[in-house]
């Protein structure tokens, strides 16, 4: 306790590192609710191909969404080893559908690097920083850029 | 706990008390005579004042007690709860109902007809009072009662004020000299267990007049016979006060029911009780005159004399009644000893066993029922992942399993009933409605309610009180004849609106019953031409007729009235009925009266469907929707277009929609021979056969909400658990119909717009 109290007044975060393909990600720790195994969902009608469908989180129905297609990568093939980061996104709580969670990171703000200008308008809208860590480069993730609002989703 | 607390709490108990204040009344409007039912209501009323004094709510604790005060003519026989009287008291519980809820939520009340209603129930109070001063007195009220009666057929409040000033002028002229009255207070052990204190009420007596007070001590017994909680004292107190013999009791009203209380007007005193409140117009200057004339002839003189000391004896006694009557079931009550006591203490008693509640908050309630939901959920997925994995079926965990099943259903089933609630407190507010519009319209009417403690969902019960008023205003105001006509029609001029609720194969079936004129046909027919819902040839059947008023921007009243003609009405009936889940159909026989039968679910939270496979994934479908089931025959289907099909059911060919195409989880449309047709109403009248792979069977689903953590999804309703924990959805019958309709005209923009 001591310890994150100490990290939170030098204006230091945790962040999750998860793998999608051969590149890593992280999101902050405070928005992750639990990570769970993949389980089969339910698809939805109509809905974009990012989403995978929904899932019985204990009685609350949980959106999943498929992180690797929502970043314009290829789609998951989900198996059994594959892992849901159950997150709350502004008042939402989602799925998020990742290939496996690899590290917990404590940096402070000076760790992390300003994305490069790159054409793409998608990493424009998630991206929020690079992080550089044991040669390691892992993609910090804002996901209010990935859900920015109700009607994105569907 | 603070004061808003409190106060809270208190404005639930009075809503518990109003409710049992109506209800007596009505039962006593029925003919009940039993005076338990009459002490009911004057308790209702009692707590009330009670309760509002503490809280400093003046005007509905001066409501209340001249309400009380009329009440206990009743109960002391005194007042013969006529229709009539029942009726000023019905009305009068209505204001006191609406002071209540002025006095919870800011807002007015309607003065003239609260002022009225008080003014009505004290002319009742004062009713029978045998003395010849009544003669007097009796034209005042009855002078006011047709200015009374008229007073609340006018919601805009118009009403001669004047006029009840001049009465209240007459009442409240001060007094000259004040009166004496002699006070006996004894106070029982009880008294003091109450918390309550001899000397404190003293001391609020002497402040409502001067007076003397004597402690007589002869009861005290020895010491060492003396029991420390008994009660040995009785005080005689002489108070000088203007505020008459009620005001007296009033400073003990609390305590009352513990003590000994005599209040006594003091005879030597009756000249001074002359100008008492209670008798505007006593004959006493009249005596005077004579007097002032008296020297000038001896003779008349004394005759003067003895005339005045007549009067003066003849008014004292007239005051004594007059006060006397008002007050005589309180001073029963209090002049009765022990026995009224017990006789008091065993009704708490009774009353306490007859059923002890507590409150809860609903919010409490209902994260109860999510959690049993997820209990019986995870039992069914334990169960049959034992089974599964469990080969010979005779273990111990398979015994243990089933009773798990058995309790986790009974835990269920124990959780529903708590929010299960008796449809009485709605059925009561109609009784309120139909009060109100008898009187607007000038008709008469009665309302037999039937099974009002048939239990229902709450937000059921929440959400059926605005549609069932509306149905009433439309029964008495469209349905009902004025009495001229009814009697000309050979009928009761008093109408009937009868409102029953029972329990139908787990489902609330309401109906709302008049015996009026029934359903116009033709002018509905007219009307419906008129605004060009249904073509001037269209052949209807009678049914179909009786549907239309359902239709929106449709009313056959003739002229926009307070209460209802708008043409909203049925329509937002209709729909917030199928809101609920439920449907709602109208018979109607011309002469005898219309009747509307509503069936709703139970509960909100759980849903009947039947679950069915639909290109590999399970849908649920509302089993409310849904009509027939059928095995298709390729010789019945037959195309239509390019990509439409219909199936022949009966000689009459009905679209067939294929819901995995609908909903895109196929790309090509299904055989229908491999499938099974459900055959579905919407909402928007007219059938479709929903194209569905298989039927896995039928159960009850806990309904859960997309919206909470996805967003609104075109033909989905909602999504539930199945046994084995994987979501399913379920199905929004009439967003696929509709979507199925559009179809027919524009595939790909049909689609567009469903996607």
């Amino acid at each position: 306790m001591s310890y994150l109290v100490k990290n939170l007044t030098q204006g230091s975060r945790e962040l999750i590192a998860f793998r999608i393909g051969d590149q890593e990600f992280c999101v902050n720790i405070m928005s992750v609710r639990e990570i769970r195994g993949w389980t089969p969902a339910t698809p939805m009608p109509h809905s974009p191909s990012y989403m995978k469908g929904v899932l019985n989180l204990r009685g609350a129905v949980l959106p999943i969404i498929d992180l690797s297609a929502r970043l314009g990568m290829r789609p998951t093939e989900p198996s059994p080893r594959h892992v849901i980061i159950v997150a709350q996104v502004n008042r939402k709580v989602v799925g998020l559908l990742v290939e496996a969670v690899s590290d917990i990171l404590t940096v402070t703000d000076d760790n992390i690097q300003p994305t490069p200008e790159i054409s793409s308008d998608l990493e424009k809208q998630f991206a929020r920083g690079i992080l550089a860590i044991d040669k390691r480069m892992i993609c910090l993730v804002e996901l209010e850029g990935l859900f920015p609002d109700e009607s994105e989703a569907a | 706990m603070d004061m808003n607390e409190i106060k809270e709490i208190f404005f639930q108990e009075c809503e518990e008390q109003l409710a049992e204040l109506e209800s007596g009344l009505l039962k006593l409007n029925d003919g009940d005579r039993d005076p338990e039912t009459v002490n009911a209501v004057f308790r209702a009323v009692h707590s009330i004042k009670g309760g509002a004094g503490a809280f400093g709510l003046d005007d509905l604790v001066a409501f209340a007690h001249v309400f009380e005060t009329t009440l206990d003519c009743v109960r002391s026989n005194k007042l013969e709860p006529t229709q009539d009287v029942l009726k000023v008291m019905l009305k009068s519980a209505d204001v006191l109902a609406d002071l209540t809820n002025a006095a919870r939520d800011g807002g007015s009340v309607d003065e003239s007809r609260s002022r009225g209603l008080v003014k009505e129930l004290e002319a009742l109070a004062h009713g029978e009072v045998p003395a010849p001063s009544a003669a007097v007195e009796a034209p005042v009220p009855k002078a006011a009662a047709p200015v009374v009666a008229v007073a609340p057929t006018d919601p805009s409040g118009f009403q001669p004020i004047p006029f009840s000033f001049d009465d209240f002028g007459g009442e409240d002229e001060p007094a000259a000299a004040l009166p004496t009255y002699e006070v006996t207070f004894k106070p029982r052990a009880e008294l003091f267990s109450k918390g309550n204190e001899a000397s404190l009420l003293l001391r609020d007596l002497s402040r409502i007049g001067e007076m003397s007070i004597f402690c007589n001590t002869d009861d005290v017994p020895a010491l060492h016979k003396m029991d420390p909680e008994g009660s040995y004292l009785h005080w005689v107190i002489s108070i000088k006060t203007d505020k008459g013999e009620d005001g007296i009791r009033q400073v003990f009203e609390f305590a009352e029911w513990d003590c000994e209380l005599d209040i006594k007007l003091q005879e030597d005193d009756a000249a001074s009780a002359e100008a008492d409140s209670e008798l505007p117009m006593i004959p006493v200057p009249f005596d005077l005159s004579i007097l002032d004339d008296g020297p000038a002839v001896a003779e008349a003189d004394t005759s003067a004399d003895v005339a005045a000391a007549v009067a003066a004896a003849d008014t004292a006694s007239n005051v004594m009644q007059m006060a006397g009557a008002a007050a005589r079931g309180e001073k029963k009550e209090s002049a009765a000893t022990a026995a009224a006591a017990a006789a008091n203490n065993a009704q708490a008693a009774n009353n306490a066993s007859a059923g002890q509640t507590i409150r809860v908050d609903l919010d409490r309630v209902d994260r109860l029922i999510n959690l049993v939901g997820e209990l019986v959920i995870n039992q069914a997925m334990l169960s049959q992942s034992v089974i599964e994995n469990d080969n010979n079926g005779t273990s111990s965990i398979n015994m243990g399993l089933e009773e798990l099943q058995q309790l986790t259903r009974e835990i269920q089933d124990s959780v529903m009933a708590i929010r299960a609630q008796p449809v009485k407190p709605v059925f009561q507010r109609m009784a309120r409605t139909v009060r109100e519009i008898a009187d607007i319209t000038g008709k008469s009417v009665r309302l037999v309610t039937e099974g009002e403690n048939t239990e229902v969902d709450k937000t059921v019960i929440d959400k059926l009180a605005e549609p069932l008023t509306h149905m009433i205003r439309n029964a008495v105001d469209h349905g009902l004849e004025m009495p001229e006509k009814r009697v000309a029609l050979g009928k009761n001029p008093e109408g009937t609106v009868k409102l029953t609720a029972k329990h139908r194969s787990g489902r609330i079936v309401i109906e709302l019953t008049d015996d009026g004129a029934g359903i116009n046909r033709e002018k509905v027919r007219q009307k419906a031409i008129a605004n060009d819902l249904i073509s001037a040839d269209a052949n209807l059947t009678d049914e179909e007729i009786d549907n239309l008023i359902f239709h929106a921007g449709f009313s056959t009243a003739d002229k926009v009235s307070d209460l209802s003609g708008r043409g909203v009405g049925m329509d937002v009936v209709k729909r917030s009925i199928q809101a609920l889940g439920g449907r709602i159909s109208i018979s109607s026989k011309p002469g005898q009266g219309s009747t509307f039968s509503m069936s709703l679910p139970l509960t909100l939270a759980v849903l009947d469907g039947m679950v069915v496979t639909v290109a590999g994934q399970t849908l649920v479908v509302p089993l409310t929707a849904i009509v027939e089931t059928l095995q298709p025959e390729a010789s019945s289907i037959h195309s239509f277009g390019a990509t439409q099909r219909l199936i022949s059911i009966r000689n009459s060919f009905c679209p067939l929609v294929d819901v995995g195409r609908i909903l895109n989880f196929r790309a090509m449309q299904a055989n229908p021979v491999e499938g099974v047709a459900l055959l579905v109403e919407s909402e928007g009248g007219g059938q479709r056969a929903l194209m569905v792979d298989a039927i896995q069977g039928q159960r009850q689903v806990v309904i859960k909400s997309l919206e909470a953590n996805y967003t609104h999804v075109p033909g989905i309703a909602a999504a539930t658990i199945l046994g084995d924990g994987r979501v399913a959805l379920i199905l929004d019958v009439d967003a696929v119909v509709a979507a199925s309709r559009g179809q027919s005209l524009k595939q790909e923009m049909s689609l567009a717009s469903v996607g």
